[in-house]
């Protein structure tokens, strides 16, 4: 009986409730003019509409996650895709749903007329339909987000780490930022295949942009240069700052295996001369 | 004992090279064959390209570690080269960082490393 009231009132004034959906959106609060049309607003609200009427009529009113409420959701979440994209805020998003409310039970009102209880079935069950909806477009602005920041992270993971040439057979690594087991991983693995292309003999790590160095951090970082010594490079470690040295002492962390210099330009000069270079500045 | 990885001799130094996927018993087999060759021949220096070597595990590890151990008792000097990133992280991974062992990016460096100890002896 419900569902027969919904889907007639959807059936027959479908042009009216549209109509006031989309004023309501435009004139009140959560649409934003500036971000989006009248007129691609229509065309979303007609569209739902559409398949809001189809999932309507199938008769599963309560389950949004019943098969045939799948072209409904799968409009929501398109809709709250682009609107996250676009830098709608999730309520703001979620209004889009919820400002269909007041034109849908207004119908419903006037369908129902005096009838009290029957009026409060009425507005009981598609108020909370379109909470269930509405909250499902959050939800999905909630999920774009998150795609969205763990993409950026793994960008980040890959930009902060250039192995750069910086001489015949001498490649240096800036590491900037802490370093945690996956980024050591991202950090080794590109260290040791740069290694292997340019064949250089010489790897300079240099920890200046590292903020902190704990045990853990120092073990990686001595992974790291045991790794590329079994290939048969040497690392020198450049960068330490005072602080970062006192910490390690303290730490009891042995460096003593590994070349440290305070400076890059102290380890360039160094792997300059382990290769047979010799800087000389030219007579005036 | 069909399948022997070849030892090759180029003067007072020997190469070998592993081609093959290394299993236990190839392992042991070439530890034996090594170590009578270079007490045979007074060889100076073993290389030992692992270039296409991709897969260790700590048992082949500890052997390579073994190896170049037991041919400084007979007074060679071993040089391992080539070993490819993976397996180098697996190796540090599994606690065997072959302290000891001489390493190079490739067999012409190993040579040149081998050649210059063998100078400065």
């Amino acid at each position: 009986m419900t569902n027969d009231l919904l889907f007639e009132l959807l059936k027959t004034s479908r042009a009216e409730i549209l109509e006031d959906w989309v004023q309501q959106q435009m004139a009140g609060g959560g649409t934003r003019g500036d971000f989006i049309k009248e007129d691609e607003l229509r065309a979303q609200a007609g569209e739902f509409l559409n398949r809001f009427q189809g999932a309507v009529q199938s008769g599963q009113i309560n389950n949004i996650n019943s098969e045939s409420w799948a072209p409904v959701l799968s409009l929501l979440s398109d809709i709250s895709r682009t609107r996250g994209r676009m830098g709608f805020s999730p309520s703001e998003t979620a209004t889009f749903i919820f400002s269909l409310k007041t034109p849908l039970i207004t119908r419903i009102r006037k369908a129902v007329g005096s009838n009290a209880d029957r009026l409060f079935q009425e507005v009981a069950t598609s108020s909370e339909l379109l909470d269930k909806l509405g909250l499902y477009t959050t939800e999905v602005h909630q999920q774009t987000r998150e795609e969205l920041i763990s993409r950026q992270q793994m960008e980040m993971l890959e930009l902060s780490t250039p192995v750069v040439k910086v001489w015949d057979g001498i490649v240096a690594l800036p590491l900037i930022g802490t370093l945690d087991s996956a980024r050591t991983n991202v950090v080794m693995e590109s260290l040791l295949q740069q290694i292997v292309q340019t064949g250089s003999e010489i790897a300079i790590i240099d920890i200046t942009g590292v903020p902190t160095v704990d045990t853990l951090v120092a073990q990686h970082l001595l992974k790291t240069v045991s790794a590329a010594r079994l290939m048969g490079a040497d690392c020198i470690i450049s960068g330490i700052r005072a602080q970062i040295a006192q910490t390690m002492v303290h730490l009891g962390i042995d460096l003593t295996t590994v070349t440290t210099k305070a400076t890059m330009a102290e380890a360039l000069r160094l792997a300059l001369s382990r290769s047979g270079f010799r800087i000389t500045r030219e007579a005036k | 004992m069909q399948d022997k990885i070849p030892i090759l001799q180029i003067e007072d130094l020997l190469l070998v090279s592993i081609q093959v996927d290394m299993h236990d018993r190839l392992a042991l087999q070439l530890q034996d064959d090594l170590t009578s060759k270079i007490s045979e021949t007074n060889a100076r220096g073993v290389l030992i390209d692992i270039s296409s070597l991709e897969i260790v595990d700590s048992f082949i590890g500890r052997v390579i570690g073994n190896i170049s151990a037991m041919a400084r008792v007979l007074d060679a000097k071993t040089v391992v080269v080539g070993m490819q990133p993976a397996v180098a992280i697996t190796l540090v991974e599994l606690g065997l960082t072959l302290d000891g062992v001489h390493t190079a990016l490739n067999v012409s460096r190993g040579m040149a490393l081998l050649r210059r100890n063998d100078f400065t002896q």
